[in-house]
């Protein structure tokens, strides 16, 4: 072996030398040269060139991975994508030129679902069991917070996202930023830390717990448990909004309100102003529309006293007196006419019933009636008359003269 | 009424539009209600036209007691 160590000798070496050095003991190792290792690929990238780089990661640990074109080909391997669990086997060497340790991938096979995964479901059925995620817990965010907690980095582009729709819905605002990590094996304990700060200091009424999208893995410290207890101790209502629509975190499960993303998260944390604008201009005219009716009320009180005030006064009285007066003239009138008709009527009664009686009517029917010449008294009996009496015979259309011969 | 909030002016906002309602009170008072309520309102959308998002930072002092400082977007 081309050993640059001796027993006794401690020896300075060149970052060269001792990279060809390490190649070395790791290319000469039969264990390092056909290996088979179990994780979870993230960072997966493909060239133009047909060579595969990936990551392999199982959530304590990280290995970087090589799989080139003319290996793909001939293990026929699968597509690869991050999240995939997969077992990767192939030889360990240490690639000089960037100072890395590398699998030299020479086939890949599927694990099924991802051991980040099964990490997942078991926390989740643990704290499930513990109630955490119960609807009973969740706590109604405040309609109007005066004070919004913000847990999320500093740098990232969500916290701009969340700042912008603050200043845009609800300006009225403060917010308090409580710095943390979000990604990274420090992150857990720092999100947790961050959210433990802001319910010490007391002053935040809600608290967005906010990430912009990533990888399964960039997101992972949601998924971590003393994040998830961090959520369930706090005393202020959390709103989380952590990667994209389709991503479901431990922390959103927790959360007293999930929301899909930071921005969504800082909507559903404040209300929005553009509606109270239109509140205060409906009360303005609630306000306008009651005084209005006010006044009106009070015109037509005044007009009711006013007539109340005429009907009470002396020429009221005359008028009313006269219009009286006026009233029985025209009564007493119509009676008088009344009773005037009624008399003529009478009158025209009997007219007709003496007509009926007239000896006229009689003669019409073929009677006559014979009258002395002399006195012209009415003729009833033979006796009346002597022979040579002149005679009157009275007929419907005239009279007769004759002589009495016997 | 200058150094009202918006929250308690739209209080006394929606305090003058209920007294308002009440027809027993005298003119001069629902008068006096809705002056102030046309105000009151004004008020409110000055307020939220004008009002600019604060923002701070959360930290431990050397005594580990949580402190605000202001923050300025990177």
């Amino acid at each position: 072996m081309l050993s640059p160590f001796t027993a006794n000798t401690p020896q300075m070496l060149s970052v060269s030398q001792l990279s060809r050095y390490l190649k070395e003991v790791l290319e000469t190792d039969d264990i390092l040269q056909d290996v088979w290792v179990l994780g979870e690929i993230s960072d997966c990238k493909t060239y133009p060139s047909g060579h595969c780089y990936f990551t392999l990661k199982d959530g304590e640990a990280q290995l970087l991975c090589v799989f080139f074109k003319r290996a793909r080909l001939r293990s026929s391997a699968l597509e690869l994508h991050n999240g995939m669990a997969v077992a990767a086997n192939g030889r360990i060497s240490f690639y000089e030129r960037d100072g890395k340790l590398q699998l030299y991938v020479e086939s890949v096979e599927p694990l099924g679902a991802g051991a980040l995964f099964v990490r997942f479901e078991q926390l989740k059925a643990l704290l499930a069991a513990e109630g955490l995620f119960d609807a009973e817990r969740k706590r109604p965010l405040p309609p109007q917070p005066a004070v919004i907690g913000i847990v999320t980095s500093p740098q990232a582009a969500a916290l701009r996202d969340m700042l912008r729709v603050l200043q845009t819905r609800y300006p009225l605002a403060r917010v308090i930023l409580s710095p943390t990590l979000v990604q990274g094996a420090e992150a857990p304990a720092a999100i947790a830390a961050a959210l433990d700060l802001l319910n010490e200091h007391g002053e935040a009424d809600v608290i967005i717990l906010g990430r912009g999208g990533g990888s399964l893995e960039e997101l992972w410290a949601f998924n971590e448990e003393i994040v998830a207890r961090a959520i369930a101790r706090s005393r202020i209502p959390i709103v989380s909004g952590i990667g994209h629509e389709v991503d479901f975190t431990i922390a959103d499960f927790v959360a007293d309100h999930r929301a899909s993303t930071p921005t969504a998260a800082a909507t559903a944390a404040v209300p929005n102003i553009a509606d109270w604008h239109a509140d205060i201009l409906a009360i303005q005219r609630t306000l306008t529309e009651r005084i209005q009716n006010r006044l009106a009320d009070l015109h037509a009180d005044l007009e009711r006293a006013q007539h109340d005030l005429e009907r009470a006064s002396p020429q009221y009285q005359l008028d009313r007196h006269q219009q009286q007066l006026d009233d029985m003239t025209a009564r007493l009138q119509t009676r008088m006419q009344h009773i005037l008709s009624l008399h003529g009527e009478r009158l025209r009664g009997t007219a007709l019933r003496l007509h009926s009686l007239s000896p006229l009517l009689t003669i019409a029917r073929g009677y006559a009636v014979v009258r002395r010449e002399s006195d012209h008294t009415v003729v009833t009996s033979v006796q009346q008359t002597k022979p040579g009496d002149d005679l009157t015979i009275q007929v419907s259309d005239g009279n007769l003269y004759t002589t009495v011969r016997s | 009424m200058e150094s009202l909030s918006f929250e308690e002016a739209f209080t006394r906002l929606e305090a003058a539009a209920a007294a308002l309602q009440d027809g027993q009170i005298p003119l001069e008072r629902a008068l006096h209600f809705y002056e102030e309520g046309m105000k009151l309102a004004q008020h409110c959308n000055e307020l939220l036209q004008k009002a600019e998002l604060r923002v701070q930072q959360l930290t431990r002092d050397d005594a580990d007691v949580p402190v605000v400082q202001s923050f300025e977007l990177e």
